[in-house]
């Protein structure tokens, strides 16, 4: 400031003969030394610190939890625990092989309820105009429904599933988790549909085409990467979810063969549900399973993450 | 003649009869998904419909939850949800915004180029691209701590938060219990590590939305800003944040929804106490947190006033996202009009 100020009223007044032509005569550099005794420099370089201390402890946590589940749950991880059943108390050993199945029954279930409605609804708004009103409520809803509460899902499916069918199930389960996935497969298939140049899709039409056999034979193979990469992050969360299971798939101690057949009208165990059940008991041996059960959760969740994240990376090198 | 040799052809009968159906089977599936919506708003407050007639508002206000006396109130888990979000909000955003501005200014690009300046690498095709690279890091580790499941974070501040935090709350308590915030001891659970381990949970969220809206603050305002002599914090504190407000805005609200309905984490650490309490230290309780704890062993006369309870959650929830929606499709399009 002091600078401009010097140069600005050097430059106006009339200069006499003898005056230094130096426009920056008079001014205190002093004033403009990049100095920590300076007020301004020194708030500059204590509010950059505090960011930084700020964002290194919110990392903590990340690194805490990780070093934990890698440090408790990995010293009990063993076959044993892929293949047995969950331990009554007071019991030594078992496994959770149960709820493993039982996650990706409930996951499998789920994103085969919810890609079809997903994808088809994207195709909708995608193909739709600017202004479609239909186009832009489902959008919103979409949205509303990404801040939805799982818990809330879990409440919707115990009253649409359980009380209809009369008993928790991994159906049920399903339903609830088919909620929170459908509003991450909608938007990110939306956004790679609209992300097919609109040329091909001209082209397509050009040639005759239909409009049913542009969406089949040019839009979803083109925008086929970014939406598996929704499916995938949609996977991963449902996998985590624990909250629209609890009183929907319930859990259980056993395997889903009941009687010698298979059958999905049954309470059925889950990675979540169990730890939750575990981590609150008094006995070692539950809340070091819970450990473990975590560190197996964790790694489904973030391999289909990193998954689904390199197809969209893939996708965009194509592209460039 | 072309029209002999040509290889085009109008659509067969079979092929325009599919793309109608196509065509009808997308729209219906776009109002089967708006339908879903009002089904799930419909269902619950359908089942809440008894209690809601037998204990109307007196049901928000009143503190006893007896399933034996048939009494239920709810006023300490709207208190208990409110609180802890709004505890775990204050916190969250603070880092949150922290973490968006120390990414968005490129403090550790930065560093790590300033670093490689003084070996004179920074131009050197592999230790060149490190600046980059790390920032990118920093943007997924970030994202990863949402991408951890709630149960887990459950887990965590089990075994990891409240005995971390327990002899300093306590000391806190015997020294200041004066204070209305230190009146109780932390026993275990309670609202405390409830808050920390929630706005570790929603700082992703705010980090994100923060970052997003940051970086589309137009270069031309920064370079203006350093024109005329300002510091690097003036700039951000002046110019840059005032710019990017409503989407920082937006991003805590959203964030807040989420701290609302959060379940998993809360239902292990808050205590499931129906205690109305503004200590730090004491146990409480919250809408979603009653749910997850009551629902699996609740009796037959207790569902519609679960539901009830679950309706009264969605109500303030959806009101919030739609809120935090709205200003952040106002933001996009602003920002969009600007260009």
């Amino acid at each position: 400031m002091a600078t401009q100020e010097a140069a600005g009223s050097s430059l106006q007044t009339p200069l006499p003969n003898d005056v230094d032509l130096n426009p920056l005569s008079g001014v205190d550099f002093s004033e403009l030394e990049k100095s920590l005794r300076r007020p301004r420099t020194l708030i500059n370089v204590l509010l950059s610190g505090l960011v930084t201390c700020m964002t290194l402890l919110a990392l903590i946590p990340l690194f805490s939890v990780v070093w934990l589940l890698l440090w408790r749950g990995g010293s009990k991880l063993s076959l044993a625990l892929f293949t047995q059943l969950p331990p009554a108390p007071l019991e030594r050993g078992g496994g959770f092989g149960n709820a493993i199945l039982g996650t990706i029954i409930i996951v499998v279930l789920a994103a085969l309820l919810s890609v079809p409605l997903g994808v088809l609804t994207a195709v909708f708004m995608a193909q739709a105009s600017e202004k479609n009103r239909l186009a832009t409520v489902v959008r919103f809803a979409a949205k509303v429904l990404t801040g939805f509460p799982s818990i809330l899902a879990g409440v919707f499916a115990y009253g649409a599933v359980v009380l209809t069918t009369g008993g928790y199930s991994a159906v049920a389960g399903a339903v609830a988790v088919a909620i929170l996935m459908l509003p991450t497969i909608m938007l990110t298939a939306e956004d790679a549909l609209r992300m097919v140049p609109p040329k091909m899709k001209e082209a397509a039409i050009g040639m005759g085409a239909t409009h049913t056999q542009t969406v089949l034979m040019v839009l979803l193979p083109t925008a086929f990467p970014g939406i598996l990469t929704g499916i995938m992050l949609a996977v991963a969360r449902a996998a985590g979810e624990t909250a629209p299971l609890l009183f929907t798939a319930l859990f259980s101690n056993y395997w889903l063969t009941s009687g010698g057949h298979f059958n999905l009208m049954q309470p059925t165990a889950s990675l979540a549900v169990l730890i939750y059940n575990f981590a609150g008991m008094p006995f070692k041996n539950q809340v070091e399973m819970a450990w473990a059960a975590a560190l197996v959760m964790v790694l489904m969740v973030l391999v289909t993450n990193l998954i689904g994240q390199s197809l969209s990376r893939q996708q965009i090198q194509q592209e460039e | 003649m072309a029209e002999d040799i040509t290889i085009s052809q109008p659509p067969s009968r079979w092929q325009g009869a599919t793309d109608k159906f196509f065509r009808g089977l997308c729209y219906t599936f776009a109002w089967l998904s708006i339908f879903l919506v009002v089904l799930i708003v419909f269902r619950i407050a359908m089942q809440a419909g008894p209690a809601v007639r037998q204990y109307g508002l007196g049901f928000l206000t009143t503190k006893t939850w007896d399933p034996n006396q048939e009494q239920f109130g709810v006023l300490p888990e709207i208190w208990g949800t409110v609180y802890t979000s709004l505890l775990a909000l204050l916190i969250g955003s603070a880092f949150g915004v922290a973490a968006a501005v120390f990414m968005s200014e490129g403090y550790l690009g930065g560093f790590i180029f300033g670093i490689l300046k003084f070996f004179h690498v920074q131009f050197h095709p592999f230790w060149g691209k490190l600046p980059n690279q790390a920032e990118y890091t920093l943007k997924n580790l970030i994202e990863l701590l949402a991408a951890i499941p709630s149960v887990v974070y459950g887990l965590w501040g089990l075994f990891v938060v409240i005995p971390l935090i327990r002899p300093a709350c306590n000391w806190l308590h015997a020294k200041m219990g004066w204070f209305a915030l230190f009146s109780t001891d932390l026993s275990g659970p309670g609202v405390l590590p409830a808050v920390v381990v929630l706005s570790i949970m929603i700082l992703p969220t705010i980090t994100a939305i923060s970052r997003h809206s940051l970086s589309t603050v137009p270069p031309k305002l920064r370079m203006a800003a350093y024109g005329l002599g300002a510091t690097q914090w003036e700039t951000i504190l002046a110019v840059i944040l005032p710019t990017a407000a409503r989407g920082i805005f937006a991003g805590i609200i959203l964030a807040f929804g989420r701290a609302l309905g959060e379940t998993m984490a809360l239902a292990m650490l808050v205590g499931n106490a129906n205690v109305l309490s503004i200590s730090l230290f004491s146990p409480a309780n919250t809408l979603a947190a009653l749910l997850a704890n009551t629902f699996p062993e609740a009796h037959p006369k207790e569902i519609s006033v679960l539901m009830y309870a679950a309706l009264i959650l969605l109500g303030i929830t959806l009101a919030v996202n739609v809120i935090g929606a709205a200003i952040l499709e106002r933001t996009s399009a602003g920002l969009e009009g600007g260009k």
